[in-house]
């Protein structure tokens, strides 16, 4: 009973809605597809905004089902808009204050320092940056004392330094609170950075649900086709090399070497690796390439006019974790490669993508 | 003021009191009409809103007219009257409050509705989702990023009040203290050629007048900006 089970259906003039899923109620549920296929939407129905029939259980409480309709203010969410959305009258301080009506595992002190807000406590909102203004909303979600955070492209309407200045705090936020959050996206580096889970969606449906890896490495998805395919792997460094400026991060079949800042051994990492900076060789070769792993060749799939896309599994029996390739056709031919075959794959890109500062 | 009949005091203070109770009451009934206008969705909202505009263009003779069949002993204001030994609420204090409200309503509602409309829905949404009751919200987010417009409600409709006379010629009649407000006080003395007194009330609304507008116009600037 530990799920987030969501069904809603119904139609809002000309568009139709009708998606279904169960994702976990732990880490980051990412809700992904175009614009207008629906996304938010369903999030408002999540948090009792809008209604729709259906079925929303969250955990142990039911919030909707065919009898009941709790209406939002009687559902423990924190609901971060597109727009930070602060009340224009109240200084920073009582906005955050506004629903912190009772005391709980979030405390205002950690709050603020999570978020760094300790300075534009006594400002008013209209004196705050774009992802100040967008920090202060988060941080008063989380004083409400949710027990699901949802986030309505919470970036979007910001320019990317200030993306990069806010998604560590997100990023903290999930390390440091063991609190699920459900949040819409159209923007795949955001999706890598945060999603454990990932329910993607199209024109009011839902086209799959599962782990991100799962999807991101699933050849009968769009995912895989995409210009800028990539898995994003989890990570645990085993070691630093202060000399090279390497870690040496292990992942389930494998061993990366990534250039890092230092880093302490156990901190948990996230990797992500791009299909195109993935090549294919029959036997093990020496190049200026670090990161050279053993994989088997579990599916492949023709992407473009010209090329393939090959889905490995790391390590002897392709066992470990899934990644991509992406390769000519005219090279598969050249190199006599086929689907069940073990290679050695080549990884020209290794990115840490996550992780708080040590 | 050497020169001025004692007697001058009563009609002002009588419209500042009608205006006060006026506005009072305005604020009460106009604020749930105006939010109720800004959030529904009914067809026939807009039949309501004429409705409570129509005084804006109604001659207030034919509102007084109309309210004096209705206030009168025959009418249900004479019932209501009876309540307390009263025979009719034309001709009383109580019937001016009543024909006030109404007369004045147009200009209350109306900013407090454009404040409401250009809040905009997200506010309360937001409110809800940091578990605000409907109630806690209106009172604790609506109001206040309304206070430009019950700002300007108020001194419209208090303002508005204190210059109304055909609405008040035609059920108030003219009886001192009870409902010989200031500007039927102007039009009394004008009748019996007191060109003095006249003059004094007069020049007193023109500057009340000009204070109230440029009031207005000091609200926009400050209020509407934050």
């Amino acid at each position: 009973m530990n799920d987030i089970r969501i069904e809603f259906r119904g139609t809002l003039g000309r568009f139709s809605l009708d998606a279904a899923f169960t994702v976990p109620a732990i880490g980051v549920t990412t809700l992904f597809g175009p614009s207008g296929c629906g996304k938010t939407t369903v999030l408002r129905c999540i948090a009792g905004l809008q209604r729709l029939d259906g079925v929303c259980i969250v955990a142990d409480e039911i919030w909707q089902n065919d009898k009941t309709f709790r209406p939002a203010h009687q559902r423990d969410i924190g609901y971060v808009f597109q727009e930070a959305s602060l009340f224009a009258h109240l200084s920073v301080r009582r906005n955050l204050l506004y629903g912190a009506i009772r005391t709980g595992a979030i405390r205002f002190e950690e709050v603020v320092d999570l978020l760094g807000l300790a300075k534009l406590l006594d400002r008013a909102p209209q004196n705050l940056s774009g992802g100040e203004r967008q920090r202060v909303a988060i941080g008063r979600a989380l004083l409400s004392q949710p027990r699901l955070l949802l986030m309505d492209e919470p970036l979007s309407a910001l320019d990317r330094i200030t993306k990069e200045e806010i998604l560590p705090f997100l990023e903290r936020l999930q390390e440091t609170l063991a609190l699920p959050i459900i949040h819409v996206s159209h923007d795949m580096t955001e999706v890598e950075r945060l999603a454990d889970h990932l329910v993607l969606m199209q024109a009011g449906r839902v086209v799959a649900s599962g782990p991100l890896t799962t999807l991101q490495s699933d050849p009968s998805l769009s995912l895989v086709q995409s210009r800028e395919a990539a898995v994003s792997l989890h990570a645990i460094v085993e070691s630093f090399d202060v000399v090279d400026g390497l870690a040496s991060l292990v992942v389930n079949g494998g061993r990366f070497l990534a250039p890092s800042a230092p880093v302490a051994q156990g901190t948990r990492r996230r990797l992500r690796i791009l299909a195109g900076d993935v090549s294919l060789a029959r036997t093990p070769q020496h190049s200026t390439i670090v990161n050279t792993l053993p994989a088997r060749i579990l599916k492949t799939t023709p992407t473009g006019t010209h090329g393939i896309t090959a889905v490995l599994g790391l390590g002897p029996e392709g066992a470990g974790d899934r990644i991509l390739a992406r390769v000519t056709q005219r090279s598969w031919k050249l190199l006599e490669l086929s689907q069940g075959m073990d290679v050695h794959a080549q990884i020209k890109g290794v990115a840490l993508i996550s992780g708080s500062p040590p | 003021m050497t020169g001025l009949p004692p007697d001058i005091w009563q009609p002002i203070a009588l419209s500042i009191e009608l205006a006060a109770i006026t506005t009072i009451v305005l604020l009460a009934l106009g604020t749930p009409i105006a939010w109720w206008l800004a959030r529904s969705n009914a067809w026939w909202k807009e039949l309501v809103a004429t409705f409570v505009a129509i005084p804006l263009v109604l001659p207030p003779t034919v509102l007084g007219f109309y309210l004096l069949v209705v206030l009168g002993p025959n009418g249900p204001g004479g019932v209501l009257a009876g309540l307390w030994g009263g025979r009719t609420l034309a001709f009383t204090f109580q019937g001016l409050v009543i024909g006030s409200t109404l007369y004045s309503m147009p200009f209350v509602v109306q900013p407090i509705r454009n404040a409401f409309e250009a809040m905009g829905d997200r506010p309360m949404e937001v409110a809800a989702t940091l578990r605000a009751s409907p109630l806690r919200a209106f009172w604790t987010v609506a109001i206040p990023q309304a206070r430009a417009g019950f700002l300007a409600g108020a001194v419209l409709g208090f303002a508005h009040t204190i210059g109304e006379f055909g609405v008040v010629l035609m059920i108030g009649g003219n009886i001192p203290g009870q409902t010989k407000v200031l500007s039927v006080a102007i039009y009394d003395y004008v009748e019996t050629a007191q060109w003095h007194q006249a003059n004094v009330l007069a020049a007193g609304m023109v500057a009340f007048s000009f204070a109230v507008i440029l009031a207005l116009r000091l609200i926009e600037k400050r209020i509407g900006r934050a």
